[in-house]
């Protein structure tokens, strides 16, 4: 069985290119453009590894990340932070909220994909 | 025993002496005699007694005579050179004693008036040095009070209670700036001498610096400290304290109080906010677009054989993330080019100031005329005006060098906000392989070179250069390109009529707070008021004007210091009125209400006793308005028509006009709030030595001695 990606973020080009990307990589795909579709998403869709954007409209990256954490049922969702957010001290407050990753925008492809893979033991 | 009766006791004296021995002689050989001898010696004495008596009067003449001369000289002689001796030491320094009597006098005399010529001379170096110490101090305040008039920074000193002792005008004009309201608009009532620092910074903070401060000192380091501060208005202060130390001869230095630098950083905060701002919309705001461009260019890299309807919409994610990072780009560059451009220290000065100070140098170093076409007198620009004037001193000797000019002309152009500076000549075009090897090289002019090229110059400014001609006119010129200021107004003093009196020393001495009525007139502090009114009857509807108001600060009238402001009465002035006051419906209405102004005119007289002639009258019309606005002048106030009154009981006017002429005192106009407030303090001031001549040396005795007279049972 495929592993399940949510894709998080109010841009739509990022979106496109990460659900084309992500889809050819053989992953199941699902995305959502604020923090609330997020959080039903997650429910719905139950993803293994969620791409989750910082900056958005309603329930910003971080919201989702602690809500999710706080929901032991979600404990073994992956969530990789991807954010236009470069500064140290975001980065520090992504991983302390419990994000598995932080990934800074602009990002390679290639990269990403190699992390998510890991991450999801599939390297 | 008096001189007289010295005499007649040494007269009689001589009588006894003269006729003593003679008549106890004859006594003691009488008792001795046998009868018939003693008979024998009467008839022979008797018959020649006329001529012994007459001999012994006239020899008791004679003792007489010489006694009384010598008592003349000696006696009369010396009581009457004492008197002139008491006279030299008193009265008068320059009498001398006069030389007469015999010569033992006279040399005593000539001693004393030796000793005195002695004392004078001493006399005569002790005042000269005194005048020349006295002159010396007064001239280092007077440096002091200039030097730090013209500091670029604002200085405040405070003695230890935070009392104001010495300001610059720089502090003035900043803390006028700050303070809100009614305030400000009346001339900047928080700064003053012998007013509270506090009343502007944050006491717990500066007393927690003072502490820190403290602890500096005790442990030998240098003692200085730094804090930030917000003002009510929200501006951001920093300020610098160091300690003014005394008596540090022996033992430990004392603090006997501190200095303050305030510097406003609210702008420089602003800018750098700006500035970040900048950054961050430049980095932060182009990784989205980034991230989107790159994963998209990626796919499109990865996948070639997608299918085109995909490709084209990757395409046009990269063609919108482009040119919306473009939009933000120019966005940017438009909303911070100041803040990203002034990193050089540039001052704000008038393009004129610049080409006048060029034209000098041109005409005197180069011999070259100048001419100024179409300057604008009112332009200013944000430059280094060092640099700037180099700059064209070196295109001027350049192309007087290699072009022979024979005149140079200046322009200036505004457009927006950039200032063109024309530098024009007529002849000979120049290449542009030229001009560009005169941008690049090191800029040397009349002698001296500096290390800068005009390149540099330019790029300092954020400014261009660049070399037109205008083919018409067979002229052709070079074009600075640099940033418009837009100057900071500061407002001009208002009474800048001599030396300002920014400073007073005494007030180290002055630690009380409160308003003690047992402490000495001379020494108060003091708000001399006036109101101009719509009409005479505050009771019937009559309001409030004009508030004019200065401080007496240790004897001296502060005439900086001062309140002035019209106020809005809210009701047509009365036409008959308008002649006296001279204040028309035009210039009371926009003004502030009496509520606005009433707090701004009771926080001016904040912990002093107030002044007003004919006193009575005008605080009837603060009083009524205590309901309204809440606020209570509840210091004390003196009345000078009822001072004059005490002085000089005698006379039949105590009307301002009368008290100005009797007083000797010439003032510009009258019936304006703040020049009845001037003249009333001169009169105020005249007054307290005639108040002192008869006693009155407090405030206690002062509100006493007015309550008695006939006048103050006038009630309005």
């Amino acid at each position: 069985m495929s592993k399940k990606i949510l894709i998080v973020d109010d841009e739509p080009n990022i979106v496109m290119s990460l659900e084309f990307l992500m889809k050819k990589e053989g992953f199941e795909v699902a995305t959502a453009t604020d923090g609330e579709q997020a959080l039903a998403q997650v429910a719905a869709f139950s993803p293994d590894l969620l791409l989750l954007d910082v900056m958005m409209p309603k329930k910003s990256g971080f919201e989702v990340c602690e809500a999710l954490r706080a929901d032991p049922a979600q404990g073994g969702l992956l969530i990789v932070m991807l954010t236009a957010k470069g500064r140290e001290t975001e980065v520090a407050k992504g991983l302390a909220i419990g994000a598995d990753a932080y990934v800074t925008k602009p990002f390679s492809t290639k990269d990403l994909v190699a992390r998510v893979r890991q991450m999801l033991g599939l390297a | 025993m008096k001189a007289k009766a010295r005499f007649l006791l040494a007269i009689a004296v001589l009588g006894l002496l003269m006729t003593g021995p003679f008549v106890v002689t004859s006594f003691l050989v009488w008792v001795e005699m046998q009868e018939t001898e003693r008979k024998l010696l009467l008839d022979l004495l008797l018959s020649r007694l006329p001529i012994g008596t007459l001999m012994t009067l006239f020899g008791f003449a004679i003792g007489i005579a010489v006694l009384h001369n010598l008592f003349k000289q000696y006696v009369e002689g010396l009581r009457g050179m004492a008197e002139q001796l008491r006279l030299m030491l008193g009265a008068n320094r320059n009498f001398r004693v006069k030389l007469q009597g015999p010569p033992e006098v006279q040399r005593v005399a000539q001693v004393a008036n030796d000793l005195a010529a002695q004392r004078d001379a001493l006399l005569d170096d002790v005042e000269a040095r005194i005048a020349e110490a006295n002159a010396s101090v007064e001239a280092e305040k007077n440096r002091l009070a200039a030097l730090m008039s013209e500091l670029a920074q604002a200085v405040v000193v405070c003695n230890l209670d935070g009392r104001i002792l010495l300001y610059n005008n720089r502090a003035r004009l900043q803390f006028k700036a700050l303070s809100q309201g009614p305030t400000s608009a009346a001339g900047g009532a928080l700064i003053g001498l012998g007013r509270s620092i506090f009343s502007i910074l944050e006491k717990n903070q500066v007393e927690h610096s003072l502490e820190i401060i403290r602890q500096r000192l005790v442990g030998g380091k240098s003692a200085i400290a730094n804090f930030v501060t917000t003002t009510r208005g929200g501006q951001l202060l920093r300020v610098q304290m160091v300690p003014v130390l005394s008596g540090g001869d022996e033992g430990e230095p004392a603090m006997s109080g501190f200095v303050l630098t305030v510097d406003n950083i609210t702008r420089t905060l602003e800018e750098e906010a700006r500035r970040d701002n900048a950054l961050h919309s430049l980095t932060e705001g182009s990784r989205a677009a980034l991230g989107s461009i790159r994963a998209a260019v990626a796919n499109l890299i990865d996948y070639p054989d997608m299918d085109p309807e995909l490709r084209e919409r990757f395409v046009k994610v990269v063609d919108d993330e482009a040119s919306r990072m473009s939009k933000r780009l120019d966005q940017t560059m438009n909303e911070f080019t100041d803040a990203m451009k002034t990193r050089w220290p540039l001052e704000d000065v008038l393009a004129m100031d610049i080409i006048s100070a060029a034209q000098r140098r041109i005409e005197d170093k180069l011999k070259l005329p100048t001419k100024t076409e179409e300057v604008d007198d009112g332009l200013w620009i944000k430059a280094d005006s060092f640099s700037l004037v180099f700059a064209l001193l070196f295109i001027a000797e350049r192309l007087q060098d290699h072009y022979q000019i024979r005149d140079l002309r200046f322009r200036t152009v505004c457009e927006g906000k950039l200032a063109y500076l024309d530098l024009i000549w007529i002849g000979q075009a120049i290449s542009s392989e030229t001009f560009y090897s005169w941008e690049m090289e090191t800029m040397q002019a009349l002698g001296e070179t500096s290390s800068l090229s005009l390149r540099d110059v330019i790029d300092r400014h954020g400014g261009e250069i660049w070399y037109q001609r205008e083919k018409a006119a067979h002229r052709a010129f070079f074009r600075f390109v640099l940033p418009v200021a837009v100057p900071v107004t500061e407002v001009a003093d208002e009474r800048s009529t001599g030396r300002p009196e920014y400073y007073d020393f005494d007030l180290f001495k002055f630690e009380d707070k409160s308003i003690d009525l047992d402490r000495k007139l001379s020494e108060l502090t003091y708000t001399v008021f006036d109101t101009e009114t719509t009409g005479l009857e505050p009771s019937n509807g009559d309001e409030i004007i004009q508030i004019g108001a200065v401080r007496i600060v240790n004897n001296r009238l502060l005439k900086q210091e001062i309140f002035n402001q019209i106020v809005d009465p809210e009701c047509p002035l009365k036409p008959e009125s308008i002649p006296i006051h001279g204040i028309t419906e035009d210039m009371v209405r926009g003004q502030p209400n009496i509520d606005i102004v009433l707090p701004g005119f009771h926080a001016f007289c904040e912990e002093t006793v107030l002044i007003a002639h004919n006193a009575a009258f005008d605080m009837r019309f603060l009083q009524l308005k205590e309901e309204r606005t809440g606020i209570r002048f509840t210091q004390p106030v003196l009345d000078t028509l009822l001072l004059s009154a005490v002085v000089s009981p005698n006379q039949e006017s105590h009307k301002l006009d009368a008290l100005l002429e009797r007083l000797g005192i010439s003032i510009n106009t009258r019936h304006n709030a703040l020049d009845d407030a001037l003249a009333t303090g001169e009169v105020f001031l005249k007054l307290l030595p005639l108040l002192e001549e008869q006693g009155i040396v407090t405030v206690r005795q002062a509100l006493e001695a007015s309550e008695k007279t006939y006048f103050s049972r006038i009630k309005y």
